[in-house]
This record gives C-alpha cells, structure tokens and sequence, in this order.
C-alpha cells in the first residue's frame, strides 16, 4: 500500500484514504464546443504511459475531499512530491550529468517481461 | 518415552513437560518445544508423506519453513483442521491430531505410487500432451482423476471457527530475521532511541545459532547471547520482538505484511484470543536479515525418507536432542555438512563415510574427520540409494566412474552449500545480482529504504556479520532521525562458514543420465526434466520453470530454484546469470485465507445500509433486495402470494388507488451558492437559468465524451440552493464528478455540495389518490394543481416535521415524494400508511417501482443505458440545451461516432405471444435462420409482465432501432426463438394524461 502525503492536509496517510483520478496539468480548453476532433482526442482520450515521473491527479476522498497533483515514478511507485491542484507543473528533469536510475553497468535480470517484450 | 532417538543430554527441551499427539492414528510422546517432525524424528519415523505426483514416499528434509515433503494435516477439532501444514514449523500440542496427506488407504502402502512406475507417461509437460484425445475426455475424465491423484491436503468442510486479529503498526527500523544478524542490528537501532520491530518466523530467535552449537558471540554460546539479547531487547519500551511472525510480503514504500501465529502451539488458547495476527507494519528503514538456506545434493534417488540436509540433522541434535539416525551416511559439496557429522559422531552416532564431491574439504576438516575415526571419500559421488520407506543404503563411486562400494546407511545428509535467502529484497523490487567467485545471487541494486545484513548479503565470517549488522542498524536509525549512538559490536566467532558448494546435478545424474535426481522434491522435477524442458525447446528460465513446474510448489522452490537453474544453465550452454533467476513472489511461505481476512467475514465483510423504515418495512413481510450496499424492501407479500402475485397486486393497486414507496435510498447533494445554478449548467445537459424557485427538472447528466453518466429530478427550492436526485447507486461516483469539476475546472464558481443522502427520509406517495392521502398529513402547502403541479417542490410540515414535499412520479401517476429528516422517517411512514389504508392503498417495492415506470418507458440509467449510450440513444435528447455555450460532454455529442446513423436507440418490444416475458440480456437479430455467428442488433434492457397492460413489456437497445418500429425481430433463445415487434417505449397511458392529476 502506497503512502501518500496530501498537501491540504500537511500528512502522509495509507492509499485506502485516496483516490486515483488520471494525469494532471490537462487543461479543459475553455472553447471546447469548437475544438476539432483530433484536438478533442488529444485532450480526452490520449495519454502518455512514461516509465519514469508521471504527473497525475488524486483526491483525498476519505480525508479533505481534496484534489491534488502528484508526481510519482512509475518504476518505482515512489511518490517524488504532491501539490495543490492549481500549482505550476513542477520541472523534475534531471540535470544534465546526473546519475540514472539504475547502475549503468547493473545488468537485467532475465524475467518474464524480459522474455516476452516490453510494453512501450 | 519420548521416541527411541532422543540422545541423552543433547539438545535444549527438558524432559520436564510433555504433549501428547496422534500420527495417523498412532499416539505418541513429545517434549514442550517438539515441532511435529522433530517428534516424529525422535521416534525413528522419516516417512511423513508422499510426493504430488509419482507419490514416493517422502521424508522430512529440513528443520526449517523451506520444507518441501513432510506436509501434514492439523487438527484440533473437526472444523479447526489446516492441510499442508509443514511438520518441522508446526510445534506440537497436547492433543493434537496429525494426518499425513495424498496416500491411500496408508502412508506406507499407497496405490498411487503406481504413477511412480508409470512415470515415463508423467514427463515434464505430460498434461500438455499425454491427454489430448479425446477433446471432452479432458474436462470429464483426465482433469479430474489427475486432481484427485496428484494432491496436497483437503480443505476442512467446517467453518472455520476461529478468529483472526489484523494490526497496522509504524516504526522507525523494522529488522526482518532474529539471527545474529537481525538482532545485533536490532539492539544497534534500538539503543539509539528508534522504535523497532524485529520478527522471526521460529518459536526462539536465533536462526543459524540453533543448529550452529560452535559459534560463540561475547564469549558466550552464540544461542545462549541470541536468547539474551532478546530478552534485553523485549525489556526495552521502544522494541516490539515479534517471535513465529513471518515477514511474507514486501511491498511498496517499505510496507511489510506479517503473519504471526498466535495460538497454534497451545493445547487450549484462550476463547478470546486470535488464531493468527496480520501485520501490517510501515517502516522507515527495513534491516533484511533472512540468513540462508541450505540445498541438497542431486543425485539419483535422492529422495528416500532418511535423506535430509545436514543442517536439519544438526539442528535436530543440537536443538531438540534428536538424532535423525544410527548409521548415518553424509554426501556432501560443502564443508558445514562436516560440522553435522562431527556434532552427530560426538553425540554417539555412527558416521558411515563422508562421500564429498570436492577433491577436498576446507582446512583441518578432513584431518579432524579422521582423529574422529570417520572415513572420508573426497572427489566421489553417491550414485544410487536404496531403501523402499526408508534408505538403506548408498553406493558411492569415484567422480567419473570407476568401483562401486554400497554402504549400509539408515540417514543419509547432504550439502551442496548455501543459497542466501534474498526473497524479500527481491520483493522489494531490488535487483539481485551473480557473484561469481561464490556462484550467488546477493543483493544488488536497491529500490527501497532497506539493507541486507548477514549470510543473504553474502557476508560470511561472524564477526563481519556483527559488524555489518550493528553499523546497519544504528546508520538507519539515524535516516530515521535518531541520533547515531555508538553501539558496541558483539565480538563473534568459531561459527560455520557459508559460502562455497556446487550448484546442479552432481555426478551420474547428468548431463546425459535417465535415473530420478530429484531437484524439486514437492512438485516432483528431476534434473532430466529440466533437459528435456531445454531440448523441446524452453530457452528461458520462466518457460522452463512453467514447463516442468520447478520452484512452483507451496515451497517456492527454496531449495530447488538454483538447481534448476544451473542445470538449465548446463543444457542451454550459458552462465547461470545470463539464464538468471525467476521472480520471488509473495508470499514467502504460505499464509492462510484466515490472516489475510482478518475481521472482514460474515456479516462484517461489507457494510450494509439500511434505511430509516427498515425494521417497519421487515415487520410488514417485505422481502428485501441488495442494491449496491443499501437494503431495499422489494415487494411485500401477503399471506398466501408469491413474488408474482403480489408485485401484480401492488401494480394494480397503485394505478387504481395509490401505492407508497420508500425512496430514501435516492442519492441526494444539496447545491448551495450565488453560482448554483451556473455550476449546474455546466454539470447537467439541462438549462437551469431559467427553473424558478418551487419547480424541478429531469436533469441528464453526461461525461465529458458525450455518454449518459447518471439522470435524475432537481428541485430548485431557492435562488441560490438546489436539491439534486441521483441514482442509488450513482450517488457516490456523481458527488466525485462534481466535486472534480467543482475543484479543479471551474474553480471559480462559489458554490458548496454536499452529500444529503443519508440525511432525508423519501417517501413516495403514488397513485390517483395520492393527494387524499397525504392531505391530512400536510401543512403550510396547497397541494392543489394550481398551487402545486407536477414537478414543484415546497417546503411545508408533514406530521408536524420539516419536509420537503416534491411533486414527481416515477410511476406516471399523480404523485408526492415526501422528504423528512431521516429520524423521523419511519414515524412518518407509518402515519402514511395509517392515511393510506381507508383508500385501500398499499406500501410497494422496488419490483413494481421497475414494472410501472417500465409502463411509462422511464429509463434507469444503468439498466437501460450502459455507458455507451448517448441521450439520444436513450430517447432523452428533449433534456439536451440546444443553445448552452458548454456542459460538459457538449464536446463529446459531436464526435463522428455518436452522431451517425444506426447507432443503438432505446425501443419498446412486445412480444408476438403476450405471455411470454423475455430474458433481460437476450440478445436480438434480425433473421434468426441466418448463419452463425449472427449479426446482433442489440439486446434486452428491461423485460417484465405488466398486470396493468395486461401483457409483457420490454425495452431494448436496438440498432437503427427507432425507424424499425412496427417491424419484427427476434431473440434466439437456447430452446425456441421469440419473434417481438419493435414499439414506442410508452406502453400505458401514451396520453400522459394521468400525471396531472
């Protein structure tokens, strides 16, 4: 089970309190009766799918109520930080030079992923 | 007499205390401490099973939770009965019942050990090709006799009486393993200020230290320090020691689940008292101090009772002062299987060789081995046993060929090295990585707040190990914000050493060899099986572990998965870490349904909700119905009716004279603020701008991609304050909806919600003589048509109270729903009866609820729509704001797909015969004799017999459906085919006109 702090509510609580509610930072365009069809899926339907920091939304549902950003590593489930919903999108690229998340010289370990392909 | 092999003066249990238990019907004696196998042990009996598949007899191999043969039934009663218990953790009871499992009619003569001589046909794969003809055989014959041959234990029939505990708990370091490791680590950590919680799985901590009678730590017996320790740490407030608590489950964000077994060893535990405790602990660093595990050698007949690992013989003497033979033979490729022969030897014992593959031993072992007069063979092999129930004998060979000499043995205990326990770092997504020059997979690359001290973090010599252990746990207890305090490091040594040995087949077992070597014993894999899977084609590690089921038994493979390995490593010509391991998975060893459930059984397994007017509803006979969580009364019968007559009854009832009903399950948000009615623009299809205070709407409400999400009646009861319906079942999800867009769309908008559901009591009062009913009831409203038509609220006192009283109808008749406080909502609703009974009125439940608005074509979203309709598809388009700027899904309506031509629309169906009811969810074609697979059109939503028209009604989704009206179509059934003809969905009274009273 997840630990996730909630910025409203200034503590880390057990996931069962929250609840996903997809990416964050997708604005509903304010003319969306006018949009065409491609800008309509673009904003509705397509996601990216990182390995890596992915900005998403969740709602402290059974605490405040509130919703709020997160952004979470999705190799590692480790939440990086949360932010109230409003907030900039916080710039997390890693500074030129800086380490990857595995070893460069670890070596992979021969798993069923490994075997049968990796999603992309 | 507590068994024929307990060695006077060996061991730890004293004499003082015993228990008694039965072995498939035989009693026996144990002593206080005794685990089922060490009892049985001490009494000469090896036999303790039979194999899953061949069904060899099997004996005991380990002392330890990685036991793969001697899986046992326990019993204390006919409901408390736990199959695939592993005797050497079950600790005896006085009174215990033990059963030995897949044998018949006994243990010693089984019929199904005729699948050992039949073992040609039971190849690696065999269910994948032995039984593919004929086709339904499988199903009906093969599967099942094969389940019933090839088995483990059988579930209780009983239900399990027992209760289970669950605890959340927080700490600063949590120490998995109470060996050295794990408990120097602890008292580091624990000194500083930390909380801590240290779990071992055994009765005593000590790991190693329990068989490892040599080593010494602060100048005293390792064990004898390791119990001291423990009860050093116990005294301290800020450490929880957690003894047979198994650490199973490693999970994100250093989230450990545990399983500590409470009451198993007790002869009577308290009533009160839990049979087993979940942990679930939080920890803000984890010390990971699961020690090793020792392998077998694999060789050809490897498998007899009497062959178990030389560790398991020294624990078996040192610790429970049992020896597991008189004439014990040792085969080993590392040296610690020496220390258990010297411990055996000293004990009285007779060594009958020393067969080691090696071409020698460590330093001053093979010298030691000779002043103790034990004869040693270095560079040779076991290539045979012998012995049906028990070994007898050994027949050794020199390494490559060359001439057999067969020893007479009565336990035969076997080495071939250390395999570092590294499951819960691998479950805790860290990378393990191969160490050559040892030949182990130890921890490599870390994912989690955790470190990896003692033998499965391949350190090796005691005093590295105190070390590691005590700079490990004080360094974490700092990350976790305690003061680094200098701990002292325990000064150790004398204990075995840990790396070394051989991993794979041993001589004459391979590569080339036919004989049963066996590399996992619980599931039956040999290592020509793992060939085979490599020659048919398995290259990968998990093909070859699926394909031969190695490492996929309850033991997880602890002793087999590097065997495996190596041996596939061998067959496919590459290194073992280019084969690499397969995934550790939870649980570590098995846990039970029980632990995980914990509390959530029976009436407590989900919450139910009941209405206020339940108890009077339930002493008016009426049959209840779940609907999500809530209980809702579905139709009362009187004496003498079934469901049928009495929902025809109620139908009848409610359009001659009037029925009431309880609604208060409707989801209810009370919308409040200057931006109310802007916010609900955007949130509804509808246009509220132009609803005055006192009237309602049927309001639509869609997802941004154009879909119906939830429908519902909104009374406007002032400028700025709006009384919202769902859906029962919406409720919950259509608050979140809003409240998404509330916070983070239109953030703008000044405008509270909150969830009222719970707080009203609904009462609906339906029928032509609705109004006469309630009349008396009312006051402060004019209930007249002028004053109060359909679809207007008021506010206004029924019985005395504070209610909301809407005029709506789900029914098509006249019609109130009365809203009141939820505590005064069963008062009220009796009121409502006492007015109703001289009308000959009666109370009807969500049955004829469904029946009259299916009458009247009134959708239920979620029954007649399903998330793929749109509100045209569901005939509702009227609801749509033509000219609104933006609601949300305004966008979505317009796509390409929802707006074309043939899309599935909501349409009436009678049925040619009108007594026949269709089947909700049937499906409908347009020629039933056209070929199969047929093109659907659509199906069934909502299908009843409808008493007032007469006749059957049903609605569907059909496509195109709203031009095919008047046509005929059909819905194949397994037996018949129902021709229907395609209708408008108002079946009664298409005027409307009754609804205005």
């Amino acid at each position: 089970m997840l630990l996730i702090h909630c910025p409203y509510c200034g503590e880390a609580r057990a996931e069962l309190e929250f609840r996903a509610a997809g990416d964050a930072h997708i604005d509903r365009p304010a003319n969306i009766a006018a949009i065409s069809d491609e800008e309509f899926a673009e904003y509705f339907f397509l996601r990216d799918n990182p390995k890596g920091l992915i900005y998403e939304r969740w709602r402290h549902i059974h605490g405040c109520g509130r919703f709020f950003n997160a952004v979470r590593d999705t190799v590692s489930d480790k939440f990086v930080m949360t932010y109230k919903a409003g907030q900039p999108k916080p710039d997390l690229s890693p500074a030129p030079g800086a380490a990857p998340a595995l070893p460069a010289d670890s070596r992979p370990v021969e798993t069923y992923e490994a075997t049968e392909g990796r999603a992309e | 007499m507590t068994g024929a092999n307990r060695i006077a003066g060996a061991g730890r249990l004293t004499p003082a205390k015993t228990a008694r238990f039965r072995f498939d019907g035989r009693g026996f004696t144990a002593l206080a401490g005794d685990t089922v196998a060490s009892a049985l042990l001490a009494n000469g009996i090896h036999l303790m099973g039979r194999s899953f598949k061949y069904h060899r007899p099997r004996g005991v191999v380990s002392a330890g939770p990685e036991e793969p043969n001697a899986l046992i039934n326990v019993s204390r009663d006919t409901a408390r009965s736990q199959p695939n218990v592993r005797a050497t953790v079950q600790e005896v009871f006085d009174g215990m019942t033990v059963g030995s499992q897949n044998r018949y009619p006994s243990l010693a003569f089984d019929l199904g050990g005729i699948n050992d001589t039949l073992s040609p046909f039971f190849a690696a794969g065999f269910y994948y090709k032995t039984f593919m003809w004929p086709k339904q055989a499988w199903a009906s014959i093969y599967e099942p006799r094969i389940r019933e041959a090839a088995g483990l234990g059988v579930s209780p029939k009983e239900e399990d009486p027992d209760h289970y505990a669950c605890r959340y708990a927080h700490c600063d370091v949590l120490v998995i393993g109470g060996g050295a490791a794990g408990l120097a680590a602890a008292k580091a950590a624990a000194a500083t200020g930390a909380t801590v919680i240290l779990a071992d799985e055994q009765p005593e901590v000590g790991g190693a230290l329990h068989f490892d009678t040599g080593a010494e730590i602060d100048g005293q017996n390792g064990y004898a320090w390791a119990q001291a320790t423990a009860a050093s740490l116990k005294a301290m407030d800020n450490v929880t020691l957690l003894t047979r608590t198994t650490a199973f489950g490693y999970y994100a964000q250093n989230f450990v689940a545990m399983a500590e077994r409470v009451t198993d060893h007790i002869d009577r535990p308290q009533a009160n008292a839990p049979r087993e405790r979940l942990w679930q602990v939080r920890a803000k660093r984890v010390v990971i101090a699961t020690g090793s595990i020792e392998r077998h050698m694999v060789f050809a007949d490897n498998d007899r009772p009497g062959i178990l690992l030389a560790s398991a013989a020294r624990t078996y003497l040192n610790h429970f002062g049992v020896t597991v033979g008189r004439k014990v033979g040792v085969y080993t490729a590392h040296d610690s299987a020496y220390e258990a022969a010297f411990d055996l030897k000293r004990a009285g014992v007779e060594i009958a060789a020393i067969v080691d593959s090696r071409l020698r031993p460590g330093d001053g072992l093979f010298e030691k081995a000779r002043s103790l007069g034990i004869e040693v063979f270095t560079d040779h092999a076991v290539i045979a046993t012998s012995g049906r129930l028990r070994v007898a004998s050994m027949t050794v060979v020199p390494n490559g060929g060359g001439s057999k000499r067969k020893i007479a043995v009565d336990a035969l205990i076997t080495s071939s090295g250390w395999t570092p326990s590294v499951h819960m770092f691998s479950q805790s997504r860290g990378k393990v990585a191969y160490d050559a020059a040892t030949g182990r997979f130890l921890p490599g690359h870390y994912v989690q707040d955790c470190v990896s001290v003692g033998t499965c973090n391949g350190t090796d010599d005691l005093q590295a190990i105190l070390e590691e252990a005590t700079a490990a746990g004080a360094k974490l207890a700092a990350e976790a914000g305690h003061a680094e305090g200098a701990a002292p490091v325990p000064a150790g040594r004398n204990a075995i050493a840990w790396t070394g040995g051989m991993a794979g087949a041993a001589y004459g077992a391979g590569p080339d060899d036919s004989v049963k070597a066996f590399v996992d014993f619980q599931n039956d894999v040999c290592a020509k099986d793992i060939r085979l899977a490599v020659r048919e084609g398995m290259h990968s590690i998990e093909h070859i572990k699926r394909f031969t089921t190695n490492g996929m038994a309850t033991d997880q493979g602890k002793l087999s998965n590097l065997h495996g390995l190596a041996i596939a490593a061998e067959a496919l010509g590459r290194g073992i870490p280019e084969v690499g391991l397969t995934t550790f998975r939870a649980p570590y060893t098995p846990v039970t349904f029980g632990t995980l459930i914990g509390h959530a059984r029976g009436d407590i397994f989900d919450p139910t909700r009941k209405t206020p007017m339940h108890a009077v509803e339930e002493a008016n006979g009426a049959a209840f119905e779940d609907v999500g969580q809530w209980k809702r009364a579905w139709y009362y019968a009187r004496p003498g009716e079934d469901m049928h007559a009495a929902v025809n009854r109620e139908c009848r009832t409610v359009r001659t004279t009037a029925g009431y009903f309880n609604a208060s399950t409707l989801g209810k948000i009370e919308v409040v603020g200057p931006d109310a009615a802007a916010f609900l623009n955007l949130i509804y299809t509808n246009s509220w701008d132009t609803l005055k205070p006192g009237r309602c709407r049927y309001g639509i409400m869609l997802r941004e991609d154009g879909f119906v999400y939830d429908d519902g009646v909104v009374g406007r009861i002032a400028e700025d304050r709006f009384h919202v319906t769902t859906t029962t079942g919406g409720a919950p999800r259509v608050m979140h909806h809003m409240e998404d867009y509330l916070q983070t769309e239109f953030p703008h908008l000044n405008v509270w919600l909150t969830s009222t559901t719970e707080q009203w009591a609904v009462i609906a009062v339906q029928g032509p003589k609705a109004r006469e009913i309630i009349a008396p009831l009312v006051e402060g409203a004019d209930l007249s048509n002028e004053a109060l038509p359909h679809m207007s609220v008021v506010e206004a006192k029924v019985c005395g109270v504070p209610a909301r009283l809407f005029r709506v109808s789900f029914t098509g008749e006249l019609g109130y729903e009365i809203n009141v406080p939820a505590d005064y909502g069963a008062a009220v609703w009796e009121a409502v009866a006492k007015a109703a009974e001289p009308f000959g009125a009666c109370p009807y439940g969500t049955e004829t609820m469904h029946v009259l608005r299916a009458e009247k074509g009134y959708i239920i979203v979620g029954q007649d729509t399903d998330g793929t309709l749109t509100p045209d598809d569901a005939g509702v388009a009227w609801a749509v704001g033509k000219k609104k700027p933006d609601f949300v899904g305004i966008r979505g309506l317009k796509r390409p797909d929802l707006v074309r031509e043939g899309r599935k629309q909501l349409v009436g169906l009678l049925t040619k015969d009108p007594k026949e009811v269709l089947e909700e969810g049937a499906q409908i074609v347009a020629d039933p004799n056209q070929p199969k697979p047929m093109i659907m059109l659509g199906h069934v939503t909502s299908s009843y017999w409808s008493e007032n028209c007469g006749r059957s009604i049903a609605m569907a989704v059909v496509a195109g459906g709203r031009a095919k009206v008047g046509q005929t179509l059909y819905v194949p059934m397994p037996d018949r085919t129902i021709a229907v003809e395609v209708t408008d969905t108002v079946f009664f009274d298409k005027e409307g006109g009754r609804i205005h009273g």
